[in-house]
């Protein structure tokens, strides 16, 4: 096709009705992808700070070893609806709202595929947060069987209501099934099929590539959790026996089923944030991402070998010795691909010329906090060391390196990176910075400590502990209030930036990139005529344009 | 921009043709994602059709069947397999009639389509009924009611979406726009007849 077939606007696409300006959209069941974004992300961000609420009470029982500040059954249902919230509510459509509103600009689209379906799936998160929430309300408290609501201890109903907190649980993780589902097929269709003229494969963004990898996962992975949900809600509620070992029924494979879907889920969470990062490095370093094509391919890599992990987190479940082996050796497998972006990443920014933004700054701690969970990860791969420390807060301190250091700090390279171009305004880069050092500190403040408790011994999901485990206790609970304390100068910088930060300009960062060619905020169209490209992306240092200036000329896609 | 955009935005030949093309684009995505919906959802299914075998081949021959039950009964559900495997060619005539423009063809084999999808879920209702066992008898019960009922569900959504595209081939000028919900449907169509014929072997033949 040529670009020309495109300059005409379909009439079945009227323009939106709403003012593309008033704040109101963002409460409107808008259809604009970037719209749609935000609100994602703004939502997201309100679970975030829900869920780290509840950290911060459970650190407050931890400060001391008695159950002192809340009892054992508050404390249970406070670390299930942690995980919880921070998964489902929290890094999915926070990562689906980063998605929604750079895919399309990144490759050249006036919106998603199915822009419809795409206001749906998000409309559907405050739906399942409110019934997930409503559990504290109901008898007997929420779940508190942890967020993999293992059976036979999520089959338990002491109040003997069809409406408790586990039930609740499973309807709330269906819906977000659901969503994530319609999620993932629109920006797989997005992907392969509205990508600008001349935007073949090897000329796309890595976030992309990045993106499509975790879409994929989920459109994988999903329906497993979905069967063992529904089976397990029939167990809950209808008397089945399917994960009842009384009755028959066999609660490894419900493990199973969850593993399926829950492991390949962090790289669901992950991918993409090993995307921001291969965009983030470029623009500050001035350099070409390192090895582009070899990090693009990579992530489909993890998306293969992340699908055949998932017993890993089974080592202490009556495994057979043979399947040990053999995902102990999968696991190991999967830190090559992921060693690959590593390597890359420290290529890039190898003598670059480098700006110390505080994007760039919540990358490289990213960054590093993603290498040490990497380290630690490669040791809970050998299955001798994972039953030593299984269940202990070893294994808390890995998986918080990776979904609070890495995610975390990622999405902040995201949000500050890309601010500019979302508002058309710029933030305080002090405030920014103020931020950053917070949230480092914090983190490691946190998380370093736990991986001396769990070598000890501290098993995790307990309220009260040995005094022996004290020290080390104290000084997470510390990190912990200092990473409350953090997300304050990010608000403060966030709100008052977007209502009267300075006008940014189209491209601050000087950034090579489709979506950097268009005004900010992006019009409603996002491209007054969609480009051509012609180039590789990431091409700093070169001369050769992205896009073409001569569409008439441009040779088909 | 360039002279061309001025031009095709003022020929109206070449309007028609981009509106053309805009909407054959748009039909192609649905049916993309339409396909990795179906794949999506054929997950789930290999995940119960794994979750059988798995509780099949680990209980002992004696404990599998509810107390009293010695197997399924095989020949009323060899009928129902017949007819819905059948159905899936005669989707397949009428949209090959939808092809041709011929409309009366088109729903009399839709039509027909709906009747054996409506015989099989009549099947399915009266096997249901005669069988000495429930949801919670142990784990085959369990499992047979969810793959059966999961699968059943699948025909009903698929009949009434049958019946909302003969409803819309009355509407005039309907399919100028391409034939996405005919061809979504009767591939979903297929997707629920070759579901059927794995969980006919695993349920019904592997005893």
């Amino acid at each position: 096709m040529s670009n020309a077939l495109l300059e005409v606007e379909s009439p079945r696409l009227p323009p939106q009705p709403e003012t593309p300006e008033s704040w109101r959209r963002f409460f409107t069941f808008s259809t604009d992808h970037k719209v749609i974004g935000i609100q994602y992300i703004v939502t997201a961000f309100v679970f975030f700070l829900f869920g780290g609420i509840l950290a911060m009470v459970m650190r407050g029982e931890l400060i001391t070893p008695e159950a002192d500040l809340v009892d054992h059954t508050v404390y249970n249902g406070l670390f299930t609806m942690h995980g919880t919230i921070m998964l489902f509510m929290w890094t999915f459509p926070m990562l689906n709202g980063l998605a929604n509103y750079l895919v399309p600009l990144m490759i050249g689209a006036r919106d998603m595929a199915f822009p419809r379906l795409n206001a749906v799936a998000f409309w559907m998160v405050p739906v399942f947060g409110v019934i997930l929430i409503a559990s504290f309300f109901v008898p007997g408290g929420p779940s508190q069987s942890g967020w993999w609501a293992y059976p036979p201890v999520s089959l338990q109903n002491p109040t003997g209501n069809l409406i408790n907190g586990q039930s609740l649980w499973l309807l709330a993780v269906a819906l977000s099934g659901v969503s994530s589902i319609m999620g993932a097929v629109n920006i797989v269709t997005t992907i392969f099929r509205m990508r600008a003229p001349g935007m073949g494969w090897f000329k796309m963004p890595a976030f992309c590539w990045t993106v499509l990898s975790a879409q994929l996962i989920q459109l994988i992975g999903l329906p497993a959790l979905t069967a063992g949900a529904v089976m397990l809600l029939l167990d809950l509620t209808v008397g089945t026996s399917f994960f009842e070992p009384s009755r028959g029924g066999d609660p490894v494979l419900y493990q199973h089923f969850f593993w399926f879907y829950s492991h390949p889920a962090v790289y669901v969470i992950i991918l993409p944030i090993f995307g921001v990062f291969s965009e983030v490095f470029p623009v500050y370093s001035r350099k070409p991402l390192f090895g582009y094509k070899v990090v693009v391919v990579s992530s489909l890599l993890i998306t293969t070998f992340s699908l055949i992990v998932w017993v890993h987190h089974m080592f202490a479940s009556g495994t057979p010795g043979w399947m040990r082996m053999l995902f102990m050796f999968t696991t190991m497998a999967i830190s090559i691909p992921t060693g690959i972006k590593v390597f890359a990443w420290v290529a890039t920014v190898w003598g670059g010329k480098l700006r110390l933004t505080t994007a760039m700054l919540f990358a490289l701690g990213g960054l590093f906090s993603f290498l040490f969970a990497g380290i630690t990860g490669i040791m809970l791969a050998s299955t001798p060391f994972d039953i030593h420390v299984n269940n202990t807060y070893f294994v808390v301190g890995h998986f918080h390196y990776v979904i609070n250091g890495a995610v975390v700090m990622g999405f902040y390279a995201a949000i500050y990176h890309w601010f500019p171009k979302m508002t058309g305004r710029m933030y305080y880069e002090g405030l920014g910075k103020l931020h950053f050092a917070l949230t480092f500190i914090g983190i490691n403040l946190i998380f370093l400590p736990m991986h001396p408790l769990g070598l000890m011994g501290m098993p995790r999901r307990v309220a009260s502990y040995d005094p022996e485990f004290a020290f080390w206790n104290v000084i997470a609970s510390l990190g912990g209030f200092l990473l409350g304390v953090s997300t304050l100068p990010f608000l403060l910088n966030m709100l008052s930036s977007w209502s009267r930060g300075e006008a940014a300009g189209d491209n601050p960062w000087r950034a090579i990139g489709l979506e950097w060619l268009i005004s900010s905020p992006p019009p409603h169209e996002n491209f007054e005529e969609i480009p051509i490209v012609i180039s590789p992306p990431y091409g700093y240092g070169s001369d050769e344009p992205l896009v073409s200036n001569n569409p008439a000329g441009a040779v088909n896609p | 921009m360039s002279s061309a955009n001025v031009e095709s935005a003022i020929d109206p030949q070449a309007l028609n043709a981009q509106v053309a093309h805009v909407t054959e684009t748009e039909e192609d995505n649905r049916m993309f994602g339409f396909i990795v919906f179906l794949l999506s959802e054929s997950v789930i299914f290999l995940s119960f059709f794994v979750g059988y075998i798995v509780y099949k081949t680990s209980a002992s021959a004696t404990d599998w069947f509810p107390a009293g039950f010695e197997g399924l009964e095989i020949k009323a559900p060899l009928i129902n397999t017949i007819v819905l495997v059948s159905s899936s060619f005669v989707i397949y005539f009428a949209e090959r009639c939808l092809h041709r423009e011929n409309l009366w063809g088109f729903r009399l084999f839709w039509l027909l389509t709906m009747a054996m999808g409506s015989f099989f879920l009549y099947g399915q209702a009266v096997e249901w009924m005669s069988l000495p066992f429930g949801f919670k008898s142990g784990v085959f019960g369990g499992t047979f009611y969810l793959l059966t009922g999961f699968h059943g569900l699948h025909v009903l959504t698929g009949v009434l979406l049958q019946g909302i595209m003969l409803g819309r081939s009355f509407i005039p000028n309907n399919y100028a726009e391409g034939e996405y919900g005919v061809a979504a449907t009767s591939l979903f169509w297929h997707f629920v007849d070759v579901i059927w014929i794995v969980l006919f072997l695993l349920i019904y033949l592997w005893q």
